[in-house]
């Protein structure tokens, strides 16, 4: 740091910054990294982009805003402090049909009129100005229902690889740093869970468990830390024999702290490619189990649900596959090109080459 | 080398015994047994209750897990796998049947995805950078995130519905005991087509990758710089001292990936009605067929765990330096 101190020496910067200075230069990863921010903006702006009930709204005298509400409660908690006013909240209120501009209502819609749920139309209906995707087997609206599916998406894939990583990092580190007699039994451990084919054992699992969101979240988390786990130790294992962690622990610092203040910085960039890989696996994997209809279950909606009623409906009602094929694939492709360019940036080996 | 297999055999059994013991547990520790399941349609509460236990009686979910765990390991080491608490038919008899199509589906692919990408991994090496490199290889990276199962919706509506092209229901059509033996093997062919490619496509990108970035790897070494001081010609230098070299992380490749084709895709072969492996799984926890899933998990870990210690062996024979003596 005293370098850093002399003035004229160009200024130092933290190795996140420098990741984010290289990573900006590589034009497909920022499309990735843009296409994930859309997605992310949709999946948390879905109440006020696809609703059957309005942003802002004058109804019979008073003014109501029940599609913000449904955005405030996108975060966990905020509906025991805030909830919708009076006849919004209730199950039987309809408001298209209470609806009267007679009396001086008027209302700001969102984009789409019409909620996930909601039966808005003939089931099986081809895409029109009204229903720009069409309407499923229900009547319901697809684009609200794909737009709804994002949530599922994002929350699957960053949830389950939040269990996955927090699973493999402590296993990982203490395989690489205990060795012995726990890296015996962790790898062995890690060995077994790789010898199944990752499908088998979460369909082997769900199969007991009732379907739901959760369980696919969880399943998937559990069975996807293996990879993170082995590279985590790999690094610890590498980073282990470093001078600087020598000198930490010639300093006296205690093994956990050493872990976790040393050793696992350092070791964390390549445990982000892999998390990023794995985003895209899980929200895979989780539109193949609702496909199968292990997953998400109605009348929710989810890609892979979307998918399937298109596949039941094959004949009378194509018009549902390409959307449901189109997200699925984008949300897999901008994750995959973030991944591979963090890997090129973070690998300095391979910036050398570039250079 | 004895001694080498030996340590690894006996590391590989305990791994099998760990798999086996992972799976019967959580087959059979939740709720919901078969003999439930069978009975659940009878209405008789009386007549229910004595079926079902009559039937956890014949298929011995009566007797403690470890007590059952242990019969079953007792009739796998004398090559039975049991029967079907499904239909009561053999399981190896199941499994027997369904391993064509899984297995004729993943050699095609296979061969077909090493027949593609070696080429044009190689020529994409040779020429890294140019115009061919950079165009075929985001080609192929599009077409490797598209997932499997989305490709083969697509493809089912489009060439198997509206232009009506191929068929994608199973492997053979209506009337194909009546067809004469060329027209079966066209209405096979046609039926092979869209599920084989779905396999496929993916595997592309991967592989013609995979080539490449070994090939660029080893270009780099003295070795080829001598072949190339010596004046060999180009051709002779990629194919037979580069490509060689590079074969030895293919080879641990294909070793890895190919129990996991083996084993099926489970929404592909449901998407395509076609009877094989992960279809037989998919039906089999649905009927809760302790059994066949017990001897699907089991055999598929027994393959990852073969083709890993073959895949190891033959590194010697590629690669003479690499020595099995520690």
């Amino acid at each position: 740091m005293t370098v850093a101190a002399t003035g004229n020496s160009p200024p130092v910067r933290s190795y996140w910054s420098i990741t984010w200075r290289r990573f900006r230069t590589h034009r497909l990863g920022m499309v990735g990294l843009c296409v994930v921010a859309v997605l992310f903006l949709v999946a948390f702006l879905s109440p006020i982009l696809a609703n059957e009930q309005p942003i802002l709204c004058r109804f019979d005298g008073g003014f109501y805003y029940p599609a913000v509400v449904d955005l405030i409660h996108q975060v966990p908690g905020t509906s025991l402090i805030i909830q919708k006013q009076r006849p919004y909240r209730l199950a039987t209120f309809d408001f298209k049909r209470e609806f009267d501009p007679e009396r001086g209502d008027w209302a700001l819609w969102t984009p789409v009129r019409y909620g996930p749920r909601e039966i808005a139309a003939e089931p099986l209906a081809g895409p029109s100005s009204r229903h720009w995707l069409g309407t499923d087997q229900s009547g319901r609206d697809v684009l609200s229902r794909m737009v709804h599916g994002t949530v599922v998406s994002m929350k699957v894939g960053f949830l389950s690889m939040g269990i996955a990583v927090i699973l493999g990092l402590v296993l990982g580190c203490i395989a690489g740093y205990a060795g012995g007699a726990a890296d015996l039994v962790i790898s062995r451990f890690i060995e077994v869970v790789m010898c199944f084919p990752p499908f088998f054992l979460i369909l082997a699992v769900l199969a007991w468990f009732p379907p739901s969101i959760e369980n696919v979240m969880i399943v998937i988390g559990l069975t996807r830390w293996v990879g993170i786990a082995r590279f985590a130790r790999g690094e610890i294992l590498r980073i282990r024999e470093t001078d600087y962690a020598l000198a930490a622990r010639s300093l006296g610092v205690r093994p956990a702290q050493l872990v976790l203040r040393h050793l696992l910085p350092n070791a964390l960039a390549p445990v982000l490619v892999s998390v990023t890989f794995g985003i895209a696996v899980s929200i895979l994997i989780e539109a193949g189990l609702s496909w199968l209809g292990f997953g998400v279950q109605p009348p929710d909606a989810s890609w892979g649900t979307i998918l399937r009623s298109g596949y039941e409906n094959l004949f009378t009602a194509g018009h549902m596959i390409p959307p449901a094929c189109v997200a699925i694939f984008l949300a897999v492709l901008s994750f995959n090109l973030v991944g591979d360019t963090l890997r090129d940036v973070i690998d300095p080996r391979l910036q050398a080459e570039r250079a | 080398m004895l001694s080498y297999i030996l340590r690894r055999l006996a590391t590989g059994l305990v791994t099998l015994f760990g798999i086996s013991v992972i799976s019967f547990f959580i087959i059979q520790l939740v709720p919901g047994d078969p003999a439930q399941i069978q009975t659940s349609q009878i209405a008789d509460a009386a007549v229910s209750e004595r079926v079902y236990q009559q039937l956890r009686e014949l298929y011995g979910l009566d007797k403690p897990i470890p007590v059952q765990y242990a019969n079953w390991v007792g009739k796998l080491v004398v090559g039975d796998l049991g029967s079907s608490f499904h239909d009561g038919r053999r399981v190896s008899a199941k499994i027997g049947e369904a391993l064509w199509p899984t297995l004729s589906v993943a050699l095609l692919s296979f061969m077909l995805t090493l027949i593609i990408s070696t080429p044009i991994g190689i020529y994409s090496a040779l020429r890294q950078g140019g115009g061919f490199d950079r165009s075929v290889s985001t080609g192929l990276y599009m077409l490797y995130s598209v997932p499997n199962y989305v490709a083969g919706m697509l493809l089912i509506l489009y060439l198997g519905v509206k232009w009506d092209l191929l068929p994608f229901r199973g492997m053979r059509s209506d009337g194909y005991d009546e067809m004469t033996t060329l027209g079966q093997m066209w209405d096979l062919a046609q039926h092979y087509v869209l599920i084989t490619f779905c396999f496929t496509f993916g595997n592309l990108a991967y592989y013609s990758r995979f080539i490449r970035q070994n090939l660029l790897e080893v270009v780099r070494q003295d070795y080829i710089r001598t072949a190339r001081a010596k004046g060999l010609g180009e051709r002779s230098v990629v194919l037979k001292h580069a490509f060689t070299n590079s074969l030895i992380p293919l080879i641990s490749l294909i070793g890895l990936t190919f129990p996991f084709v083996l084993s099926g895709s489970v929404i592909l072969e449901y998407m395509f009605n076609w009877p094989g492996l992960g279809r037989l799984y998919f039906e089999s926890v649905l009927q809760r067929d302790y059994p066949t899933i017990m001897a699907l998990n089991f055999i598929t870990a027994l393959l990852v765990l073969g083709i890993t210690f073959i895949a190891d062996l033959t590194y010697g024979l590629v690669d003479p330096r690499i020595s099995y003596e520690k």
